[in-house]
């Protein structure tokens, strides 16, 4: 059996010095080789383990036929972002993680062979100029990240007219703002939503349902005959304990906004600024707090600490992200939970962290963290807090008939919600998940504002 | 494209646009606030919406860091970058007779509508507008169409009474009384007249200008303790009671790029 074609990366040391991306993506000759290894499964498992289910096998096929345009639209029809997929999807927990040659072997690697896809589709300039049948209904999409992106496109074939409204002031949510440039460039994230441009999606920026304008408004006023709210989970949850507010802690958000949508790194040419001191503590150990402490390095922390109360097995983070963190010099302080934060003259200090241990398994089968009586204390100049995010709650705020569950995600029956004509989908309905999964919601309901169109 | 339809400079520091934007405009109440971008490496300000018209907003600003200077340097017919609101929980407005509003330098700006929406349902209002000298002193003929009287002072004495507003807020206060207080002006000049006011037992309103990002809750950068617990101004404000509000902390918190603010003033010099 060929061994598993590794991605070249950038040097850990350089690479944590800047924000070019890391991992360099494959060659022509890597790319055959690594699809070569392909089984080509009558029952593919890696199919059914992504969740737009891609028809993983015959686009490796087409590959390995030279026929990268075909390859490339046999990904595009389940997935208009192979791009950024291919980068950033959970392959391991995903398509790879099925993959049979994984069980005595090591996987295919489906998310670089889509990455390599999407990359040379954007260099050069696929896509047929698609045909659409105007119908002359129109529909809005709320939210310009991966769910409405993806219902954008999907219900644009359909024939509508589609207008996409955006909060801030470029297109992309999380893909724009949260994921740091050095793991997803921008450049890509323009460039696939210039392509749905093409398609004849109207982008509005700086349009905050909900305040510019009320879903009311937009049926009442616009004349939209269905709505879909993608709008993410984009509100901070806070550890809740003393010294939050203290100058230098940031949560996770604020921190990566100024850095990927402000542009902070280049300060003072952009003019937002961030700060960052010597010692920077990250709490939390999903994706965000790898980026968060990755991101802290390149602006020049000589100490970043991930600080997670449970140990190194339990981080949700992906595999991949704590590697590249660890290569950069990241520490990990485990199995640490911070109790209170110490400031002098409104600065942060110091953190104080209760020392845990592992208990029983809890619901989601992993060893719960019990406290014990032993305490840490460090000094840090920077905390940066990662601990999740929850769904914004503008739009139920100004929606009083829009049903939300107690953790303020948006109920729905089959992307439905509790308003005839508004549906939703992506993190505002299921909270803080991923990329590939706020897609395949999005596209679901398109085919739901369709149906739904068509009996009025 | 969001174009300036006018320009006035009210002194040299401040000055007064209007700015088309009519999806804003639609829905504005006051207290709402936008944030701006001048150009695309701009920084998103916040800015009080002053008034309104179905087409557009009027923000009047102090250019008092690189930003608002280059929001200064714009003229007429030029446009900005983007302009995202209205922002912000609408000031409500209780019904009281009485009222006494004060205002601190370019905080009059803000102050404005408020003042005008009690004005319009019938409360009895007494200004109190401070600045550093005459010049600094906005919207005084605006003002007087709306309010009882107007007391001004100015902290050389080059009109009205020479001293801080709160030294006329205490004379008021042991002649008059009023229902509710508003304050708009720096932390400091808030955080003076509500503890004043806390020793008459009168009520003040303030509305506190943290540093911001989005404006919608995103990034938490605009927290604030209030009563010990933390709110968000930009979703949560930005006018809330004064009584709990740690006015150190959001002084120290206002204050945290100062370098940095520094650094980019320095490049003024390098742009026309
Ligand atoms: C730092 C970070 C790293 C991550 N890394 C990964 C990863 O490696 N792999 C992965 O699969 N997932 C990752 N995720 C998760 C993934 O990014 C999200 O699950 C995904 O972006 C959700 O898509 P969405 O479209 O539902 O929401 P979002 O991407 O959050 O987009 C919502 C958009 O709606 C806009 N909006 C909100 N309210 C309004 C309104 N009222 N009016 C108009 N517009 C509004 C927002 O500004 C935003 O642009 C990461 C998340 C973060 C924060
Ligand atoms: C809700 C709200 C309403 C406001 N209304 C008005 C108004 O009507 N007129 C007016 O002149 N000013 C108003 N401000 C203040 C105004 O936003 C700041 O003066 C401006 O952002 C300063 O930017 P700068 O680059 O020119 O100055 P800088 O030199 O960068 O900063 C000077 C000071 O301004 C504050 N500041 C800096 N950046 C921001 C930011 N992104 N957000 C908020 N504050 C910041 C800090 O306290 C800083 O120390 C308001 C602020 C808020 C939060
Ligand atoms: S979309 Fe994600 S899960 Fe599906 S095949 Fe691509 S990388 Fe794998
Ligand atoms: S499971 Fe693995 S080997 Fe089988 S088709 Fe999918 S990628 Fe190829
Ligand atoms: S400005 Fe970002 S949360 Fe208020």
């Amino acid at each position: 059996m060929i061994e598993r074609t590794k991605m070249p990366e950038l040097e850990a040391e350089i690479r944590s010095h800047n924000f070019e991306e890391v991992a360099l993506g494959f060659n022509i000759k890597q790319v055959k080789i690594e699809a070569s290894r392909c089984l080509d499964c009558k029952n593919p498992r890696c199919v059914t383990a992504c969740p737009v289910n891609i028809d993983i096998p015959r686009f490796i096929k087409l590959i390995l036929e030279d026929k990268y345009e075909d390859a490339y639209c046999t990904i595009y029809q389940d997935n208009i972002l192979p791009a950024v997929c291919g980068r950033v999807c959970p392959q391991e927990k995903q398509c790879e993680g099925a993959c049979v040659l994984g069980i005595k072997y090591e996987s295919v690697s489906i998310g670089a062979l889509e990455r390599f896809l999407g990359d040379y589709s954007l260099k050069n300039n696929f896509l047929k100029n698609e045909i659409i049948e105007e119908n002359n209904n129109k529909v809005a999409i709320i939210g310009s990240g991966p769910a409405g992106l993806a219902c954008a496109a999907s219900i644009r074939r359909m024939g509508y007219h589609v207008d996409v409204y955006e909060a801030l002031h470029e297109f992309g949510g999380v893909l724009k703002y949260g994921i740091p440039e050095f793991r997803l460039p921008k450049t890509i994230v323009d460039t696939e939503i210039y392509r749905l441009e093409n398609l004849g999606i109207k982008f509005y920026k700086n349009v905050i349902i909900g305040k510019t304008l009320t879903i009311e408004q937009l049926f009442n006023e616009y004349n939209y005959k269905a709505i879909f709210i993608g709008s993410g989970a984009g509100l901070p949850s806070s550890l809740g304990i003393k010294g939050e507010n203290l100058n230098g802690v940031y949560y996770a958000n604020e921190f990566l906004t100024r850095v990927n949508l402000m542009k902070a790194n280049n300060f003072p040419h952009s003019n937002t600024p961030v700060k960052i001191g010597e010692t920077v503590a990250v709490v939390g150990g999903g994706n965000v707090a790898m980026d968060a402490a990755r991101t802290a390095k390149r602006l020049g922390a000589k100490k970043v600490y991930v600080v997670y109360r449970r140990n190194m097995e339990s981080l949700p983070a992906r595999l991949e992200e704590i590697h590249h963190a660890i290569e950069e010099g990241i520490e990990f302080r485990l199995l640490l939970n911070p109790v209170e934060i110490i400031g002098e003259a409104y600065e942060i200090k110091k953190i104080r962290c209760q020392v845990m241990v592992l208990g029983d398994k809890d619901a989601s089968g992993r060893q719960k963290p019990v406290p014990t009586d032993n305490y840490e204390e460090f000094d840090i100049d920077n905390l940066i807090i990662a601990i999740g995010q929850s769904p914004n709650p503008i739009i139920k705020k100004s929606t009083p008939n829009l049903k939300v569950d107690d953790w303020g995600r948006i109920v729905v029956n089959d992307y439905q919600t509790s308003i005839p004509g508004v549906f939703a989908g992506g993190d505002i309905v299921t909270g803080a998940a991923t990329v590939i999964l706020a897609m395949g919601a999005g596209k679901e309901a398109a085919i739901r504002m369709d149906k739904y169109i068509k009996t009025l | 494209m969001y174009k300036i339809l006018d320009k006035v400079e009210l002194n040299k520091d401040v000055d007064l646009m209007v700015i088309e934007a009519p999806l804003v405009a639609k829905n504005t109440k006051p207290g709402n606030f936008v944030i701006i971008r001048v150009d695309n490496m701009g920084e998103r300000i916040p800015l009080t919406i002053v008034e309104s018209d179905a087409n557009s907003i009027t923000i009047i600003s102090q250019k008092i860091g690189y930003s608002t200077k280059m929001l200064g340097k714009k003229n007429i017919g030029d446009s900005l970058e983007d302009v995202v609101g209205p922002l912000g929980v609408p000031a409500h407005i209780k019904p009281v007779k009485t009222l006494v509003a004060v205002a601190g330098g370019v905080g009059a700006a803000p102050l404005y509508p408020q003042v005008k929406a009690y004005f319009d349902q019938g409360t009895k209002i007494d200004l109190i507008i401070g600045a550093s000298n005459k010049e600094h002193l906005i919207l005084i003929d605006k003002f007087k169409d709306i309010v009882e009287n107007i007391y001004i002072c100015t902290d050389d004495g080059s009109m009205g009474e020479k001293g801080f507003v709160t030294k006329v807020l205490e004379r008021l206060l042991n002649e008059k009384s009023y229902e509710l207080a508003i304050a708009i002006g720096p932390l400091i000049m808030m955080k003076n007249v509500v503890n004043l006011n806390k020793n008459y037992k009168l009520k003040t309103d303030v509305s506190l200008n943290p540093i911001m990002i989005d404006g919608t809750g995103m990034c938490g950068n605009c927290r604030v303790s209030i009563g010990g617990k933390t709110f968000f101004a930009c979703v949560d404000g930005p006018d809330f009671p004064g009584e709990e509000i740690d006015f150190d902390e959001l002084m120290e918190r206002q204050k945290y790029y100062k370098h940095e603010e520094h650094i980019c003033n320095l490049m003024l010099g390098e742009k026309k």
